[in-house]
């Protein structure tokens, strides 16, 4: 599983080589090819609990990486070990080509964005900016310019001499992310910045983030539990479990080519539709036999020839399930509808296959009633089948 | 189980007085249906009802018992000697006659000493005012230490101090006496402050370790990463949050230096002894008549300083109270 | 910048200082204290050790004996006392009655007072010739008698009663802040039942406040173990030896009686009790959470 994660994992970019960089990066330009983050063989541990154990991960300059998973999987202990704000039990962290393995967190050239957004309730705004900016000694003129190109960029010009608590959920985060910005450095961190938002400044801030990333350039690494943030923002997505990258790669490679059945499960809503089965070979190719059903597999790109006789999970997203007829080549069955919830854009039809649930999703607008049967179909080329006992793709 | 006691609310008031004096349906009407809707606490009253008479009156006998002898103190206080050998404990004074608080005050005796108990008061404003600043000072410090650096052998080092708070003076006196005299230090004003620094550290310790464990630790990782050091986050951040905090401190130490009793009897030295050692010094060990007014004047003057802070912090105090002890 | 090194150690420079007053204020006079008590000292410390001699004459002292007694006594009646006044006084205030904040300030002021200010009030009020005794028997009640503090069997509870007088107002302050916690829905949900209020009180919301009754406890507990101001003004331990108590046993025998090892003793006795205690206490309430709170 972790041979799985790390070859997906970019080439790993340069070596301790790097040039021997005077100070902080503050003043250095953004993005100027050189920044990357580098985490080898990272274990952490509390106490006797190992939390992150034989961790790899190379982040190319520039990149969009977001760590996803549920709580407790490590995303945020991995997060807070670049920033060195705990203590690593072995393995070094290189970042911008230096060793900052035990550096400070000022010293690492990054900047960090939290949940809780962290602003010092008893400084007001262009104070809470230029905080850090006053402590590393920096000219006055200097803090000023900065403070002023970022409060322009932010929109917070107006906001300058108000206090946190005078500020609204969004403002504040936007201030947050101000003091970020304001160190000038080229790797940015976000501790699930948007979960104490409402969800529609949620998406706004979203979207402002996007923006901002296209904008400067920068390396961002972002922590969320939201999958949904995750498959948005990302250039790629890191899927994390139990302290393990169970599938690190671009957004649209997660969704349609999960690598095992953790993460066919976190991503999508509702979620993918499991049915056991048992594979056997045809003349054709394969087929999946389920309980009352079966479905040809000659479309399905396996990863290797499939075994005749081994039992597998099959697994099928709603939005891939059409109903009504449709192409041969499409595999079309029928069932009773149990529950039809309607979600405004779209409804999500309950019925079953094989014997267990099954979800589609379908039209808004559809006039399909609890008790009615219906006829759907899907694309085999579009379903997912895991090995039943090891969990992994096949 | 986390406790604010400044927010427990305020009850409707005017509704429950006017539904517990009326007897009228008419207008006990109008009230009830408010409460219906206002968000009650406890139980609803019944109006009237045999329970509720029997309320009032064990609200008015443990208000007698804890008046009465404040009361009584004062009454005491005004009479003159005649007319408390005469009347009763109860009665008014027939009239208002300070001469014993005066004489409480600058001319009482300890022992040969008459210089009343003003010597005590002075002697505990300058005890109590470096104490309180240096023990918060020094509580606040170890408190943050102990909630935001994982420093090794933390924990054992506050395991010692809780264990300490909850010790008997009596195992610690006799060995401190001693260093403190191998130092030269013993009976001086110096002393009784750090003997006070010392004792306080645990409670001040625990009150700032939790109120900082409260604060959101993304607090302090914002300012790490902002480059703060160990007393610049303190300073910065982490002092300008504590108000609160730092007043539920003052509270607690002024009020604990103020009556303390034994620390002070045992090293204070004659020259330094707070007011509470002298006020038993005149009223336990003088000879002769005792004059009972003079020792009530005295006994409210002892008195006066923590029961001020206690009405001017209201609320406060009880948060102190609870800060205390209350969860780890 | 990239030397393989942990983290700058201001904050353990800072507590260097902390861990030489802890170690010498507490642990190493606390350590002294147990040393003294078995050697011979009499005036000034010596080095004559006598083994368990001083904590044998500690316990064949009558007065040593008494104070044990009294001790636990004082603290049986004071701590039930306190909590159940305490806590009868938090739900007559959770009642909504008139002048809920004026009886929460009467009921606890006299906790902002020093134990030698209660003690002096009340042993004025229970002089014999001019205290409330006399003033209840002009009125009529020939046979009252309140001169408790002068009585050789009653100096005991005048104790217990001042102590209430002093910090029922304490547990009545948690007490409250605990009701006021209590979830509304709850009283909602058993009237629905139909359950009678004190049944609610005494079923639901009792193990509700449970945290906040430990730490009643634990607070009362301390001013058990420490009473000595109380006594001291109150009945200085008399008449005779009747209101004596341990820290007042030490105190006397280290500082007027000059029998420092005798004190000592009784000091480390003092402290055996405590600590068996209060030991298992800490470790479940304090460390038990933090450690369980580290890990996740």
């Amino acid at each position: 599983m972790i041979a799985e994660a790390t070859t997906h994992s970019t080439a790993r970019s340069q070596g301790a080589g790097g040039q021997p960089d005077k100070s902080r990066p503050g003043a250095a330009a953004p993005a100027d090819g050189d920044s990357s983050v580098s985490v080898r063989d990272l274990d952490i541990a509390f106490g006797a609990h190992k939390v992150i154990a034989g961790l790899n991960l190379e982040i190319p300059p520039g990149e969009f990486l977001v760590l996803l998973g549920p709580s407790g999987c490590g995303k945020s202990t991995l997060l807070n070990a670049i920033a060195g704000l705990l203590d690593i039990s072995d393995g070094e962290i290189w970042i911008d080509g230096k060793n900052v393995t035990w550096a400070e967190p000022k010293d690492r050239g990054i900047g960090m964005v939290f949940q809780s957004y962290a602003l010092y309730p008893r400084m007001n705004v262009e104070r809470n900016l230029s905080f850090g900016l006053r402590i590393s000694g920096l000219p006055k003129a200097e803090i000023e310019a900065r403070v002023k190109r970022v409060s322009e960029l932010l929109q917070l010009d107006g906001l300058l001499k108000r206090r946190p608590a005078e500020l609204s959920g969004g403002q504040r985060q936007r201030v947050a992310i101000g003091r970020a910005l304001v160190r000038n450095v080229d790797v940015f961190l976000f501790d699930e910045p948007l979960s104490n938002l409402d969800a529609k400044l949620r998406n706004e801030l979203r979207v402002e983030i996007k923006k901002l990333h296209q904008r400067l350039g920068n390396t961002m690494i972002y922590v969320t539990h939201d999958q949904v943030e995750a498959m948005t923002l990302a250039d790629r997505i890191a899927v994390m479990r139990g302290g393990v990258i169970q599938q690190l790669g671009p957004p649209k490679e997660i969704y349609r080519r999960p690598v095992n059945r953790f993460v066919a499960s976190f991503i999508g809503s509702p979620g993918m539709n499991f049915f056991d089965g048992r594979i056997e070979t045809t003349a054709s190719g394969a087929e999946v036999r389920l309980d009352g059903a079966t479905v040809p597999l000659d479309r399905y790109g396996f990863k290797r020839p499939p075994e005749g006789g081994r039992k597998a999970i099959f697994g099928i997203r709603p939005e891939h399930i059409t109903l009504g007829e449709t192409p041969p080549e499409q595999f079309t069955t029928h069932g009773m509808v149990d529950l039809v919830e309607g979600m405004g854009a779209d409804t999500i039809v309950w019925t079953s296959l094989a014997g267990a649930p099954l979800t589609i999703r379908t039209d808004g607008d559809t006039a399909i009633r609890p008790g009615e049967t219906i006829r759907f179909s899907f694309d085999p080329a579009n379903a997912c089948l895991f090995d039943a006992e090891t969990d992994l793709r096949l | 189980m986390s406790i604010d006691v400044t927010s427990s609310r305020e009850p409707p008031k005017g509704a429950s007085a006017l539904a517990f004096r009326s007897g009228s349906a008419n207008e006990r009407a109008a009230p009830s249906r408010q409460r219906e809707k206002s968000p009650t606490r406890g139980r609803k009253p019944k109006h009237l009802t045999i329970g509720r008479v029997g309320l009032y009156a064990f609200v008015a006998v443990a208000a007698a018992f804890f008046l009465l002898p404040a009361v009584v103190m004062v009454l005491t206080s005004l009479k003159t000697m005649p007319e408390i050998r005469n009347g009763s404990i109860f009665a008014l004074p027939e009239s208002f006659d300070l001469t014993a608080w005066v004489k409480a005050w600058s001319s009482a005796c300890t022992g040969l000493n008459c210089e009343g108990i003003r010597v005590g008061f002075w002697n505990s404003v300058v005890i109590t005012v470096p104490s309180t600043i240096a023990s918060i000072a020094a509580g606040a410090t170890l408190g943050y230490a102990l909630s935001f650096w994982r420093v090794k052998g933390a924990d054992i080092l506050f395991a010692i101090l809780l264990l300490g708070a909850f010790l008997p003076y009596q195992i610690f006196l006799y060995p401190m006496v001693r260093a403190f005299s191998m130092v030269g230090l013993y009976n001086t004003l110096a002393c009784i402050v750090i003997v006070h620094v010392i004792f306080g550290l645990p409670i001040m310790t625990l009150i700032f370790r939790n109120f900082y464990a409260g604060l959101p630790v993304e607090l302090f990782n914002a300012a790490r990463v902002d480059g703060g050091g160990f007393f610049r986050i303190f300073w910065n951040v982490m002092l300008p949050m504590s108000t609160p905090i730092l007043i539920v401190a003052a509270i607690l130490q002024i009020t604990n230096i103020w009556n303390d009793f034994i620390l002070g009897l045992v090293f204070a030295g004659r020259e330094n002894l707070p007011m509470t050692v002298q006020l038993n010094n005149v009223v336990n060990s003088t000879y002769g008549e005792r004059e009972y007014n003079l020792n009530m004047a005295a006994t409210i003057l002892t008195a006066a300083v923590p029961l001020l802070v206690y009405f001017v912090s209201g609320r406060w105090f009880v948060r102190g109270i609870a800060a205390g002890a209350v969860k780890g | 910048m990239t030397s393989p090194r942990k983290r700058p150690k201001t904050a353990s420079l800072v507590l260097i200082p902390f861990w030489l007053v802890v170690l010498a204020a507490y642990v190493g006079t606390m350590l002294w204290t147990v040393q003294i008590s078995f050697t011979a000292s009499k005036l000034l410390p010596v080095d004559t050790y006598v083994g368990f001699d001083q904590y044998e004459r500690l316990f064949s002292s009558t007065r040593w004996i008494v104070s044990m007694q009294n001790v636990v006594i004082f603290g049986a009646l004071f701590i039930s006392g306190a909590l159940v006044l305490g806590f009868l006084l938090a739900v007559v205030l959770d009642q909504r009655v008139r002048f809920e904040n004026s009886l929460r300030t009467i009921f606890l002021y006299p906790y902002a007072m020093s134990f030698i200010v209660t003690g002096l009030i009340w042993q004025w009020l229970m002089n014999p010739g001019l205290g409330i005794q006399k003033a209840v028997r002009d009125w009529g009640f020939e046979s009252f008698s309140f001169a408790w503090a002068v009585d050789r069997d009653m100096a005991l509870y005048a104790l217990v009663l001042a102590g209430l007088w002093q910090a029922s107002g304490l547990v009545m302050a948690l007490m409250l802040a605990g009701l006021r916690g209590v979830d509304e829905e709850i009283w909602k949900a058993s009237r629905i039942d139909g359950i009678p209020a004190w049944r609610v009180y005494l079923f639901v919301v009792v193990p509700m406040l449970r945290p906040l009754i430990v730490t009643a406890v634990v607070l009362l507990s301390i001013s058990v173990v420490k009473a000595f101001d109380l006594v001291v003004a109150l009945t200085n331990g008399g008449p005779g030896i009747s209101s004596d108590m341990p820290a007042k046993f030490v105190m006397d025998n280290l500082f007027t009686r000059q029998n420092i090892g005798l004190a000592t003793a009784a000091a480390t006795v003092m402290l055996i009790t405590v600590a068996a205690v209060l030991v298992p206490w800490i470790y479940t309430e304090y460390f038990r959470k933090v450690r369980a709170g580290a890990a996740t």
